[in-house]
């Protein structure tokens, strides 16, 4: 598989105020820390974790809503600096969680799925208002929708104009942030036979994030697990669910409700996520731990393959 | 089960747009009907004076020394002022200039305060925190006395000669200038809080994912999603300009006679109240049956457009 | 809470400063020039005395290093000569300054009392005809220009009935409290009814939103003499927003002051500041000018101050 977009080392902190005239100590957020992966070309990648956990900024960083404080980014193997964001962003989409939120209730759809064909500046008006037409027949929804206003459409509706907007420019990637879970459970199940069927039909990669791994289970090629900021753990899928490596992995499976497993007791994390203003030091998820000893509370672990699978990253000291 | 089976809500009543919904609610509001009739007769009112100028000839600056303070007659419907001119063509006349200089400056004023807010609740940061505190500082001053200062401001020591000083297009515009300079804050305010909630919604990060930048997404997003509060805005501004320009022109530093305004009719008013008190009835009247019809309009444009308000 | 309190002092002084070099360059602007009018009265002067009291009076200097001089003056209090008066500056300026914080006062507890009661009766039976009787009352107060509602208040009270006197703060030979208190009921009630209207809106609205509430409905649901729903469970909380809004607004009022002051020819600062402009008294224009920010300044940081106070949910940072 090709790579087509690679995370190199990237980190976002946010400076909180404070540190100015009359201010009182800086405080910095550390929302991402130091994360690397990739997506291959027609690959299906999940971003797991807790809210909290950074999967959101890390998401935006990758839409390039949100530039690293360190770390490069790389598409197609071309680094991504001011030069080169501006050819990438058509190759690069987003569709949001909340579908109310994501489009423009004054526009008309026609205007929001033609969007990014104009900012663009792709093609002629009449070849905007052809593929915006065929835009949206592939998403599922009649074409006299184009000279409606979003307050017209249910959630899941808006939802499809939401990715029919994100294919507009015929991207490669599309960051899927959260996209069912505003949606109603009988709903979501449409939204992602839509996507599915337009991975196989586009070819399409997708960065999908989601706080819920039972829906990332129908999906996803592999799965990348965050925690305060930190990846702990990446693996294929079916490695993944079989056999976590990661306890914090293994905790969240066993709070995935399946049937035909009794649910094992003292295995569901125990304490709340930390402040991500204030990590613990050595390994951040030692205060959670069943397996915590001393060594994690001093040294950071770092990402490595799991014994015997070379595939399958976790950091972790402990890792099975 | 294919990705293709959902199907569109049918077009129902409901679904008509959002204009028309709030003129349907607009209409419900029996104030503000009933001023925004006012202010159309007002308006016809004031520029009625322009035919009867043209056609029939009358003047609002002939003055007439043996006719000085005449009760009301066939000749001069309202009588006559302390210079024997026709009152009523006056208060037609003075009405266009007081209503212009109301709608002027508050476009003036409004459209600088819009910007003002929408680039600080853009950008943020540190433009964000420099427009405020500008702004917190203009709101922070004592308007009228500040008003009055830049009034008698002596347009020369400026570098305007002196004849243009003295015409009556400097007192004009003088007057539109100087409210506009000082009631800006309340729109920028608006638009400023407007903004910061509209600029992180999704559709404009979509956007800016898309690679649109602010000149892309201020009038395109921001702008028709912060329209309703601001015409409401600017609608109480109008009112409050208007009452602004009476104050100045009374006070002497507004419009300059002869060219009547509702305010400067009213200069010598403390002497009529006991020799003609009609003289100081009418333009006041006007300018508060102005200024009310405006702020009851207002009252109904915000009713018309905050779906909360429902009765 | 301290931390909150030193920044908005700051923040206020530093506003002070910024406006008094406007204020300082906009006087400057005024038609005239101090040595002009000094001239006036001796006109046999010689070109050569015109430079030699140019230089003396610093009048050749460029504008910032004159006004960092007269900071210098002003920062120990020495605000120059009335030159219509005769008088220092502030000698004029203190019992102006008394006079309108009298007017501005007695108007504004007079107002906010009216308000209430008016709000909290528009509020009982919203869209009712009291409540539309209130309105109207409101809204023309708001838009009413105080300076003719000043004069009707003179035409009506004054001319036709000899109720009231129409100018001035005392009789010439009485001066007594009743006299004196004759005089001032004219002034305050226009003021006051300015100002009104405003007030009586911010309650209304802020009780019927309170009137809905849950604790309220509960209240009422326990069998609550109606009386008492109002005005303890409802007047309490709907306080907060109104009290900041009505504090902020008392800066507001001194525009309203100063039209009353000249209507009703009271010597407060307002009249005061009016006459220096139109008689070219540039040190009492500027003085005046700059008292009336510190009144604005001081009653915007005064209702910030209360709001924080008031309400314990906004964390003062």
């Amino acid at each position: 598989m090709n790579e087509l977009v690679a995370l190199d080392g990237i980190s976002v902190h946010f400076h909180l105020g404070g540190g100015g005239f009359l201010g009182g100590k800086p405080r910095i957020l550390r929302a991402v820390e130091n994360v690397s992966f990739a997506i291959g070309e027609g690959e299906t990648l999940a971003l797991v974790g807790e809210s909290g956990s950074g999967k959101s900024t890390l998401g935006n960083v990758v839409a390039g809503l949100q530039p690293p404080t360190a770390g490069t980014l790389r598409f197609r193997g071309r680094t991504l600096d001011r030069a080169t964001w501006p050819q990438a962003r058509r190759s690069i989409q987003i569709v949001f969680q909340d579908p109310f939120g994501a489009l423009d209730p004054r526009m008309p759809v026609s205007a929001i799925i033609a969007e990014p064909l104009r900012i663009q500046g792709i093609g002629t008006p009449a070849e905007r208002r052809a593929r915006t037409a065929a835009l949206v027949e592939q998403v599922g929804l009649p074409v006299d929708a184009l000279n409606r206003y979003p307050h017209e459409f249910s959630g899941g509706q808006r939802q499809r104009i939401a990715i029919a907007r994100a294919l507009a420019p015929d991207p490669a990637l599309i960051v899927a942030d959260e996209p069912l879970s505003a949606l109603d459970v009988s709903i979501q199940s449409q939204v992602l036979n839509l996507m599915k069927e337009l991975q196989e039909r586009l070819g399409l990669s997708y960065l999908f994030i989601s706080h819920d791994l039972a829906v990332v289970n129908h999906l996803v090629d592999r799965v990348a697990v965050l925690y305060l900021g930190r990846l702990v753990e990446l693996a294929p899928r079916q490695l993944l669910f079989d056999r976590p490596s990661h306890p914090y992995t293994q905790a969240l499976l066993h709070a995935v409700p399946r049937i035909g497993r009794k649910r094992a007791r003292g295995q569901t994390i125990k304490g709340e996520m930390p402040s991500p203003l204030n990590p613990p030091p050595g390994c951040v998820f030692h205060p959670r731990c069943p397996k915590a000893q001393d060594v994690c509370r001093t040294t950071a672990p770092i990402l490595e393959p799991a014994p015997g699978r070379a595939a399958h990253m976790s950091a972790c000291h402990f890792k099975e | 089960m294919s990705a293709t089976t959902a199907t569109a809500v049918p077009r129902t009543e409901a679904a008509i747009g959002p204009w028309r919904l709030r003129w349907r609610r607009f209409r419900r509001h029996r104030a503000g009907m009933a001023s925004l009739v006012v202010l159309l007769l007002l308006a016809l009112f004031c520029l009625a004076a322009i035919p009867m100028q043209h056609v029939l000839g009358m003047d609002p600056d002939a003055t007439d020394l043996l006719a000085r303070f005449d009760p009301p007659s066939a000749e001069h419907w309202l009588g006559t002022d302390e210079a024997g001119r026709d009152e009523l063509i006056r208060l037609m006349v003075g009405g266009q200039m007081s209503l212009l200089v109301g709608l002027l400056a508050t476009a003036v004023g409004g459209i600088f305060g819009l910007v003002v807010g929408v680039f600080a609740g853009y950008f943020g940061g540190r433009v964000d925190a420099l427009l405020m505190r500008f702004t917190d500082g203009m709101i922070a001053l004592p308007l009228l006395p500040l008003l009055i200062v830049l009034g008698a401001v002596d347009l020369t020591k400026l570098g305007f000669s002196s004849e243009f000083a003295r015409s009556g297009a400097a007192g004009f515009w003088r007057i539109v200038i100087i409210i506009a300079i000082v009631d800006w804050t309340a729109i920028a305010r608006l638009v400023r809080a407007a903004t910061l909630s509209i600029k992180e919604r999704d559709f404009v990060r979509a956007a800016r994912a898309s690679g649109a930048g602010p000149l892309y997404v201020m009038p395109t997003h921001i702008l028709p999603n912060v329209a309703t509060p601001i015409i409401v805005a600017f609608t109480l501004t109008v009112g409050r300009v208007i009452l602004f320009e009476s104050v100045l022109s009374f006070l002497g530093f507004g419009i300059v006679p002869p060219t009547p305004s509702w305010g400067n009719m009213l200069n010598n008013a403390q002497e009529l109240v006991t020799t003609a008190p009609a003289l100081a009835v009418y333009p006041g009247l006007l300018i508060f049956v102005t200024v009310i019809a405006v702020n009851f309009l207002g009252d109904g444009l915000q009713h018309a457009f905050d779906p909360r308000s429902e009765r | 809470m301290t931390r909150y309190i030193l920044r908005r002092i700051l923040q206020a002084l530093l506003v002070l400063l910024v406006m008094s070099f406007v204020i300082y360059s906009l006087i400057g602007l005024m038609p005239g020039d101090p040595l002009d009018i000094m001239l006036a009265s001796n006109p046999g002067a010689t070109p050569e005395v015109v430079e030699h009291l140019r230089k003396l009076y610093g009048l050749d200097q460029p504008l910032m290093l004159r006004y960092l001089r007269w900071l210098q003056d002003a920062l120990v209090g020495q605000f120059g000569y009335s030159r219509t008066h005769s008088l220092p500056v502030l000698s004029v300026l203190v019992p102006a300054l008394i006079q309108t914080c009298k007017l501005m006062i007695i108007s504004f507890i007079a107002s906010v009392i009216l308000a209430f009661i008016l709000g909290i009766l528009a509020a009982l039976k919203p869209g009712g005809i009291l409540d539309g009787v209130i309105s109207l009352f409101a809204f023309a107060g708001i838009s009413v220009p105080v300076f003719w509602l000043a004069l009707m208040m003179i035409l009506v009270f004054a001319v036709k009935l000899h109720w009231f006197p129409a100018s001035g703060i005392a009789t010439v030979g009485d001066g007594g409290f009743r006299d004196q208190a004759l005089h001032l009921v004219m002034p305050v009630i226009t003021l006051a009814l300015a100002s009104t209207g405003g007030f009586t809106r911010y309650v209304r609205a802020s009780m019927i939103e309170v009137l809905r509430m849950d604790h309220v409905r509960t209240a009422r649901a326990k069998g609550a003499a109606e009386w008492r729903v109002v005005l303890v469970h409802a007047f309490r909380n709907a306080l907060i927003p109104v009290v900041t809004i009505m504090a902020l607004s008392f800066g507001v009022l001194f525009n309203g002051a100063l039209l009353t002051e000249t209507m009703f020819a009271q010597p407060g600062m307002g009249k005061m500041i009016y006459d220096a402009i139109l008689g070219n008294d540039f040190n009492l224009a500027l003085t005046g000018l700059l008292f009336a920010t510190v009144v604005t300044l001081l009653s915007n940081l005064v209702a910030d101050l209360a709001y924080g106070w008031l309400d314990p949910r906004i964390a003062l940072t």
